[in-house]
């Protein structure tokens, strides 16, 4: 069989906030409302990318729900993992082993107050030998030294990253679902006047901490045009795995979106400037001035003239993280399937009030771990 | 460089009690309060934390050299809220680079002043088992 190209067909968040569900009730409420917007039968997936469910989750999703799957996978690696099952879902759609998949995340971690300060503790790994007992905050405190490093390096400044934090909200005020949709606007003085998490990033240079979740359908381009939605192909992916503990990071402030991003370019034969939105894993503020530069939206080190003066806010140079992001719409621990939840919707044209103006091209970027994985989808409207 | 220092910490792991874990010959020079790099006899590299093979030549003959004990400071960081009991913030920690080329993770005492490529000395807080951790102080 000649290779297939492959399309989005069906996306959909689950209930998003404060739940009260399951994770396998958010997770399959997701699949479901995914399918019924892809005009696909659950029965008729055949392959099943999850994580979250329960320790053996496709098994799990697939016998709740009643799917017979040729292809699983369950690959963990943080907030990325779901960029990384788009390209796996799409290798396997393209050589022809699925016809029909779907990835999909629901967490409960707000209702279950599951989430730590310092994360989970495994007694043989090095994290845990030779890292925990000096006490950083997992995840925060990599992301912290990795920002002190950008200011010591570029010059950049706290009020820098708090403009990623002020854009945020300002889209999240015009998309209804978001966490603080009706929280009215943030300022750069807000955010620097908010409490110290671990120095330089503050409470409101992090994401917030919610239930959530989302899935997706992808198929065959070649079925996906016989289906209702506007197909939404998948032009392109990277992949790119640094480190797993903190002083292992190669470059502070150069991460594997470097190489994640040439790569799902060189696939799509497209450059930065071809991007017309795009959603970037925003875990904290200074996750996205990385990604912004490792994509090569700016010159390393030039993040900050790029988010100055609404440059990344609605109306602003580079629409990113439409929905309000992880940091003002909605943060179930992975955020990776609402990237490329908003980044299709953008494309189909389906936003509302926060729609960018027709756009062809959207990349989602997911970032896991400690920066340590890096997965980049780029993404065009069918022609 | 034998310093003493005590300081609130986080989860410590337990000793390896397997002697052929690559961190064995580590904690147990710390037992004397000496840092040492984990080093590939065939091609001299060297590494931090130790690994069971080496990671630029594949070799698997590896020992622990004495280390200077001076490092600088790639970034660091000051930890405002306890992510476990027992920690008392704020405190500073910093990712390092060691004279000899590793990197560790390790806390910054006395850390006012403490800045990016500035030069930190090695102190050592005890573990109850005996063993001591590397923490660094402003040189």
């Amino acid at each position: 069989m000649s290779r297939r190209e492959v399309a989005v067909v069906g996306v959909a968040e689950s209930d998003l906030g404060v739940t009260g569900k399951s994770r396998l009730a958010l997770t399959s409420q997701a699949v479901m409302r995914a399918c019924d917007d892809a005009g696909v039968a659950v029965r008729d997936l055949d392959g099943v990318f999850t994580n979250n469910v329960s320790r053996f989750s496709t098994t799990l999703l697939s016998e709740y729900l009643g799917i017979d799957p040729r292809l699983t996978d369950s690959t963990f690696v943080g907030g990325s993992a779901v960029e990384a099952y788009a390209a796996r879902a799409t290798e396997a759609i393209a050589a022809g082993v699925i016809d029909t998949a779907v990835i999909a995340y629901g967490s409960d971690q707000r209702s279950a107050k599951s989430r730590t300060l310092g994360g989970p503790v495994e007694d043989w790994t090095p994290a845990a030998q030779y890292e925990t007992h000096h006490g950083p905050m997992y995840p925060a405190s990599m992301y912290a030294m990795a920002a002190q490093r950008h200011f010591h390096d570029h010059g950049t400044t706290e009020e820098d990253l708090a403009a990623i934090a002020v854009a945020a909200r300002e889209w999240a005020l015009l998309n209804p679902a978001a966490y603080r949709h009706d929280a009215g606007p943030l300022t750069v003085e807000d955010v620097l006047a908010s409490p110290p998490v671990s120095t330089p990033l503050k409470v409101a240079d992090c994401c917030l901490v919610t239930d959530g979740g989302g899935a997706v359908v992808l198929t065959s381009l070649e079925r996906a045009r016989d289906l209702t939605n506007t197909p939404v192909v998948v032009l392109g992916h990277g992949e790119a795995t640094t480190h797993d503990t903190m002083a292992q990071m190669p470059d502070l402030t150069s991460t594997g979106a470097v190489v994640s991003g040439s790569r799902a370019y060189a696939m799509a034969g497209i450059t930065p400037d071809d991007v017309d939105v795009a959603q970037l894993y925003d875990s904290f503020t200074i996750t996205v001035a990385l990604t912004l530069e490792a994509l090569g939206f700016c010159d390393p080190g030039g993040f900050a003239e790029l988010v100055a003066d609404g440059g990344i806010a609605p109306g602003g140079r580079l629409p990113i993280n439409t929905s309000g992001g992880g940091l003002a719409y909605c943060h179930p621990g992975q955020f990776g399937i609402l990237l490329l939840v908003e980044a299709v919707r953008q494309l189909r044209g389906e936003c509302g009030e926060r729609q960018v103006a027709d756009p062809e091209v959207a990349v989602a970027h997911g970032t896991g771990g400690i920066l340590s994985h890096h997965a980049t989808v780029v993404l065009g409207r069918d022609r | 460089m034998h310093e003493i220092v005590e300081v609130p910490l986080g989860p410590v792991a337990p000793s390896p009690t397997d002697a052929d874990d690559p961190g064995a010959g580590f904690w147990e020079a710390t037992r004397n309060r000496r840092l040492v790099v984990q080093t590939c006899e065939a091609c001299g590299h060297r590494q931090h934390y130790p690994r069971p093979l080496c990671l630029a030549c594949g070799g698997t003959s590896l020992w622990f050299a004495a280390a200077a004990g001076t490092a600088t400071v790639v970034s660091h960081t000051t930890v405002a809220r306890a992510p476990f009991e027992g920690l008392e913030p704020p405190y500073v920690i910093a990712i390092v680079e060691l004279a000899e080329g590793v990197r560790m993770l390790a806390r910054i005492v006395d850390a006012d002043g403490v800045e990016c490529d500035g030069p930190v000395a090695v102190a050592w807080a005890p573990l109850p088992d005996g063993r001591h951790l590397p923490v660094f102080r402003p040189a």
